[in-house]
Parts: C-alpha cells; structure tokens; sequence
C-alpha cells in the first residue's frame, strides 16, 4: 500500500471525529490491557521471562548471518526451498514466481504483516491470482479495501453491525434475509464462505512467528486454525517472514512463546501453535508437495548497526499498541502504512524514511508505558528520540519550530537572562489572568488553548521570590 | 555526614514561571525533614525540551550548566518527576560516549531525587503535619511512575493528612497527554488524551485532583476549567505543606 503517513495530521483528526472507532478502541483500550495484567499476575517470573527473551534476540541479532545460513541449510536439509529477497519487489516477484510455475489462480493466505508490507495481495491480484485472506479480521478488511489498523487485530476499528453490512455486501449469493447480526453468525458464515476457498487453494501462504536455525521450521500462533488449513492443504506452503523471526533453537521459540501470547491476548498460549518443517514425506497423510520461505529483508540488516538495531527484537505482540494513549485514541489507521502505534512509531520510519514518516515518532508524549510492557524490553520512547534527532540534524523540523527551540535553549544558557525575562512574563501574565486564573486565548499558544485553558502564572517567578527571601534574611542578620 | 543535609533545590522552570507556590512547598517540606535548602541561581531548564525534541546539542550544553550548578550539593532535589528523571536518567544517557561527562553526570544522578520520593525513601519521612478537609484523588504523572518508581511514597504521606480522603483514580497510570512539546504539536490527540483523563476524574467523585508534576497539573486543570468543571487541581506538596488555606488551586482566581 502507499503510505499516507506523510498526513498523520489529517488522518488523527479523521480518526478523533470517527465514532465508530471511539467506540471499537474504547472496547480494545481496555480489553486487551486488562487480560494481559491477569495473565501476567498468574506467572511470578513474567519479569525473569522478559530478561530471558530480550536476551535470546539480542543473541541472534548479533549473530543474524550465522543463524540465516543455519536455518537455511536446514529448511533444505527437510526438503525445502529458501528465497532471498533484498526488498518488497524481490520478494513479491519471488512469490509470484513460485505461483506462476503451478499455473496458480487461488491463493489462500494466513495473516501476515510482512505481506502487508510487501502489499503482496494487489501483485498477484493484478497477475490474475486471487488472494484470499482467511484469518477472519484480515479477510473482513480485504473485503472492505482497507489496511489493517492493528497487527493482531487488524479489523479492530470495526463493530459488529460493520462487519454484518461488509458480509451482506460481499455473499450475494446467500439469503438476503438471512440472521448475521450476532459474532457467532458471522464467523459461521465467515467459515462456510471460506471452506470451498481453503480447497481450491493452489497455494498456502503463511506468515511466521518465528524460524528455527536448528530444525528450519517455521512457527506460527493463531487462534482460528486459519493458519493450518492454508498450510496444509494446498499444494505449496510458502512462508514469508522477515529475517529478524529467526532464533537459534526450539527451547529459544519456547521461550518466546511463553511471552507472546500473554503480552498479545493475555492468553497463556494461543489456540493453536503450529510447526511447519519442510513438504510432506513419504508415509505422510497430508501435506504440502512443494515448501519455499521467501525471507524478507527490505530494511532490516541496515537497521542492525543503526541505533535501531533493539527494534528487530519485537515480537509483533501489540501490547505497545494496546498500552499507547496516542493509538487508542486515534487508531491505526492514522499511522498511515503498516505498522501503527509506538512499534510502528520506531519501524516505520526505518521502512520507508523519516522524510515520509517524520510525524510518528514525533507523536509521543513518552509517557513510557510502550517499554514497560514490552515482552523484549525494546526502548521504545528513546528509538523515538533516536528518530527525532536525526530530524533535528537533517534539518526536517519545521524552521519556525527549530528556530523557537534554539533560541529558547540560547536563553537557557544564560541564566540572568533567562531569570529576568521569566520575572516578566511572570509579572506580566500574572497580572492579565489574576481575576480569572485562567486565560482562554493567548497569543502564540493557540495550540494549547484550542481545548484547554491555560492557568495563570502567579505573578512572581520562584527566582525572584528566593532572592527577596535571601535579602530580607541577611537585613534581618544585619540588625 | 555532619550537621543536616544541604538540599539543592531543582525548582523546574514551569513552577519558575507558573507556580512558585509549589517550590515554596518544597522548600518547608524539605526543611521540616531536616534539610538545609539552597537554590543555585545558575538553574534555568533540566532541557528536557530540547532533549525530547532531538536537539541533543542543546540538550548537553544545558545539561553541562546543570551539572556545574548543581555541584557539590549533598542532594538535588526536584518537585516534579519529569525533571528529576531527566537528570536521573536522560543525562548519563546523554554524555554515553563522554567518559569524562558521563562520570559527572552519574554521579549528580545518583545525588538527584523526585521531592517525595526523596523525603520517603531518603528522608525517612512517614507522616506530615497537614490538615485538608476534601476528597481527593492522585495521577501518576509518566516519568516519575515508569523512570522513577514514585508510586506508593504520596499515598503514604496523603495517608496522614487530617481530614483528608483518598480516593484511587482509574486509569491513575495512564497519560493525561500534556508530553512537554507534545502538547503543542499534537493539541488534538493531546486534548482528547486530557478529556479521557478529566472524565475519569470526574467519576471519581473527588473534589480535588492531586499529581507530582506541574506539566500535568496545567494540562489537567486546563482542561477541567474548560469543561466547566469545578473540581480544584493541586501539585501533591501543597497539600502535604499545609498550604491549602493559603493558596487558591492552580487555575482559579487569586485574591
């Protein structure tokens, strides 16, 4: 998809003015939040897990090319195929390939973000391959021409009565008068829908979770069973992953495994975790002929020793979004690409440019509670100000902004200065607000008095007031 | 250590200019621990503002004004969280490839305290001598929860006010939205973030709202007085001082 970050303004404000979302964010703020703080209470070492993961991707990132080449070796030691691609083209290209050469026309698909990325579906749908989403968020959105608006949920800024027009829209061929108004029917109708899709399905793409370097297998989590039915009965199972899903051993993706799915749902596991390790054997009941993973760089060995290496620890769990004041109240969409919320915030701009996507880093009041739940401890408020200061050194500030800020910090660094004009603005706009307390309107702070009102200074500056204090004590002592 | 502690006050440059009632505050506060309080007077800003807005250029020459200003003190001491976890934490992040720098700022870290924090943890402090006859609820402003763990030390303090009661806010670790520059950038996002705050507020039933940095104080009252609202706003010393009587709350009329 073409990114609309460069609007974050416009977006957010679409997004604050959109009840539909209030409502649907209000339900999710909340929800996901409160299921991970119970499932965190029931498992005292959460903290010690937290260590232990940071720890495990910290390891294979600095050994990424290591464990790649491990991994690959044994994804064809299973029977498997590896494809290398540098960005999104190689990578759509390389899917396709592998489509073209069964003569595919139906293509199912498991969640997967990396394909949102690559914007895999509208490739092979303008190569006469259809795409099917078969997740249930993901197809609910495909049907509606929209991104996704969550990484793990990503029809979340849907209600149901949405979801009931999309489907009534989209299944012509069933009952106008029939009853979908209620989750339960959608998601019968939903699997009645897809059933036929799943087995004429040529080929299965899914996403991973995580690549095992040790085995060459591929895990993915989902709580539909979607992602087994797309992997298993067609005829090629391609997996798209990133390379930063790699880790070196089973017992690591155990590790991680026991983080993610609390973080995410609060969830102690999700419904089903699913292994994938090369095509069917001989004497196997089921499985796919052909196995190829097509692993995804498009940016991510350049962040490897950038100050945005802790970024390629990410799980992909949400909870940063689930957790942030500024995505529950926009929503995802207002990010504009792929990723939203603080996660989004750091990767995005490393993706596509900060010149593109200078806004979401910009849009934090830091207020921390990204880093302190994530499950890989990523720093997330200062990758941020990573992204902030390389703005402020190639000059992509605003000039009326970055002039206001240097003279300002000019002032600071002379303290007399300072002192003295401080004690005028505090006289000053002492004296205006003292009858009210408040002003409504000031010049120059527009921004801030939109919505609020701002307080009015008390008429003296602290300085001013401790050096009539320290005059007054040394007459007292003089006497 | 022989006679009392010398404290340097860090007065913020926000309750400089807005509310110096709150450094005053401080000052008794300190005081009544045990402390001998000092303000250097070559103390203007921690920076936070240039830091956040990734002009670290700025950022490190304030800090090195800070760092010398502030030398020699037994503590600093700051009533915000925001500002004292600046010092604490951003600045040993600020100089990681000074050696020289980073040995100076670690160790005004180590010396650098959120005020009430400081007059538990430091001070030992378990009780004030202050009486206020309201409802009260307490919001965990952001750096002072997340940088500095300051969590249970107002309560406990609040706990022995006279006449005071405690009523735990919803949501009480969530952002109210004020961010420093955030506010003024993003001053929709930042609003509605402010909206959701006051509502929760407002449900508590309380008649004043306490927190620990003036950022979110202005923020906070700003928004209740524009909604109409009548419940007062307050930064957590001035009720642990006993200076209720004396001083209207932030945002109302003055005498």
């Amino acid at each position: 998809m073409d990114p609309t970050s460069r609007a974050f303004l416009d977006n957010a404000r679409a997004g604050l003015a959109d009840p539909v979302l209030r409502r649907a964010l209000g339900i999710a703020g909340v929800g996901f939040p409160a299921r991970r703080a119970e499932a965190m209470a029931r498992l005292p070492e959460f903290e010690a897990l937290r260590e232990q993961g940071k720890a495990i991707k910290d390891h294979t990132i600095a050994h990424l090319d290591f464990y790649l080449e491990r991994y690959e070796a044994n994804v064809i030691a299973a029977g498997g195929m590896v494809h290398w691609a540098r960005d999104a083209g190689e990578a759509r290209a390389a899917v396709l390939d592998i489509c073209r050469s069964v003569g595919a026309k139906i293509v199912t698909k498991g969640k997967s973000m990396v394909a949102e990325e690559i914007a895999l579906n509208d490739h092979l749908a303008a190569n006469g391959i259809t795409p099917v989403e078969t997740d249930l968020g993901e197809y609910i959105i495909q049907l509606r021409h929209e991104p996704p608006s969550h990484i793990i949920a990503p029809a979340i800024h849907l209600m149901k009565e949405q979801v009931t027009e999309t489907f009534r829209a989209a299944h012509t061929a069933l009952d106008p008068a029939r009853a979908i108004a209620e989750a339960p029917q959608l998601c019968a109708e939903a699997r009645a829908v897809l059933r036929p899709q799943f087995l004429a399905a040529d080929v299965g793409i899914t996403g991973a979770n995580f690549l095992i370097a040790e085995t060459g297998s591929s895990i993915i989590v989902t709580n539909e069973g979607n992602g087994d039915l797309t992997q298993t009965l067609p005829k090629i199972h391609i997996v798209l992953a990133s390379i930063e899903k790699i880790v070196p051993t089973l017992e690591d993706a155990a590790t991680l495994l026991r983080l993610l799915a609390r973080s995410a749902t609060g969830q102690e596991f999700s419904s089903y975790t699913t292994m994938s390790t090369g095509p069917r054997r001989p004497g196997d009941l089921d499985g796919p002929e052909q196995y190829h993973v097509v692993l995804v760089d498009n940016g991510r060995s350049a962040m490897v020793g950038s100050e945005f290496r802790e970024m390629l620890r990410c799980l992909r769990c949400a909870a940063c979004l689930n957790h942030c004041p500024v995505y529950t109240a926009i929503g995802g969409h207002a990010y504009g690409w792929v990723y939203p919320g603080p996660m989004g915030a750091v990767l995005t701009p490393a993706l596509i440019g900060v010149a593109e996507a200078g806004d979401l880093p910009n849009a934090s009041s830091f207020c921390g509670r990204c880093e302190s739940v994530c499950p890989v401890k990523i720093p997330l408020p200062k990758l941020m100000r990573n992204w902030r200061e390389r703005q402020f050194a190639q000059r992509l500030v605003a000039p009326r902004y970055r002039d206001a800020l240097r003279l300002w910090a000019w002032v600071a660094q002379r303290p007399e200065l300072y002192h003295r004009m401080v004690e005028v603005k505090a006289r000053l706009l002492g004296w205006l607000g003292k009858r009210r307390g408040r002003f409504r309107a000031l010049p120059l702070a527009g921004g801030w008095t939109g919505l609020r009102d701002m307080p009015a200074p008390e008429g003296r500056s602290f300085h001013a007031l401790w050096a009539d204090r320290q005059r007054a004590a040394q007459r007292r002592q003089l006497r | 250590m022989a006679g009392p502690p010398r404290v340097a006050l860090l007065v913020t440059c926000l309750v400089d200019l807005f509310r110096p009632s709150i450094g005053f505050a401080a000052v008794n506060l300190l005081e009544a621990a045990g402390c001998t309080v000092e303000v250097p007077r070559a103390q203007t800003c921690c920076g936070q503002p240039a830091y956040n807005s990734g002009d670290k250029t700025d950022a490190k020459a304030i800090a090195r004004q800070v760092i010398a200003a502030f030398a020699g003190y037994d503590y600093v001491v700051a009533p915000s969280g925001s500002c004292a976890g600046m010092v604490k934490v951003h600045y040993p992040e600020l100089f990681a490839d000074d050696p020289a720098m980073r040995a100076q700022a670690d160790e005004l870290a180590a010396r650098t305290w959120e005020l009430v924090s400081f007059l538990v943890d430091v001070r030992g402090v378990d009780a004030v001598n202050a009486a206020c006859r309201q409802v009260v609820t307490y919001h965990d402003s952001c750096s002072g929860l997340r940088e500095l763990k300051v969590k249970e030390q107002p309560r406990r303090l609040l706990g022995t006010v006279e006449g005071l009661e405690l009523k735990e806010l919803p949501g009480a670790e969530t952002c109210c939205g004020f961010g420093g520059t955030f506010a003024v950038k993003y001053p929709e996002i930042s609003g509605k973030m402010a909206s959701d705050k006051i509502a929760d507020i407002a449900a508590t039933g309380a008649d004043c709202v306490l927190a620990g940095d003036l950022g979110c104080l202005l923020q906070i009252a700003g928004r209740l007085s524009r909604a109409g609202s009548q419940i007062q706003v307050r930064h957590v010393a001035e009720v642990l001082a006993d200076m209720t009587g004396a001083v209207p709350p932030i945002g109302a009329p003055r005498p």
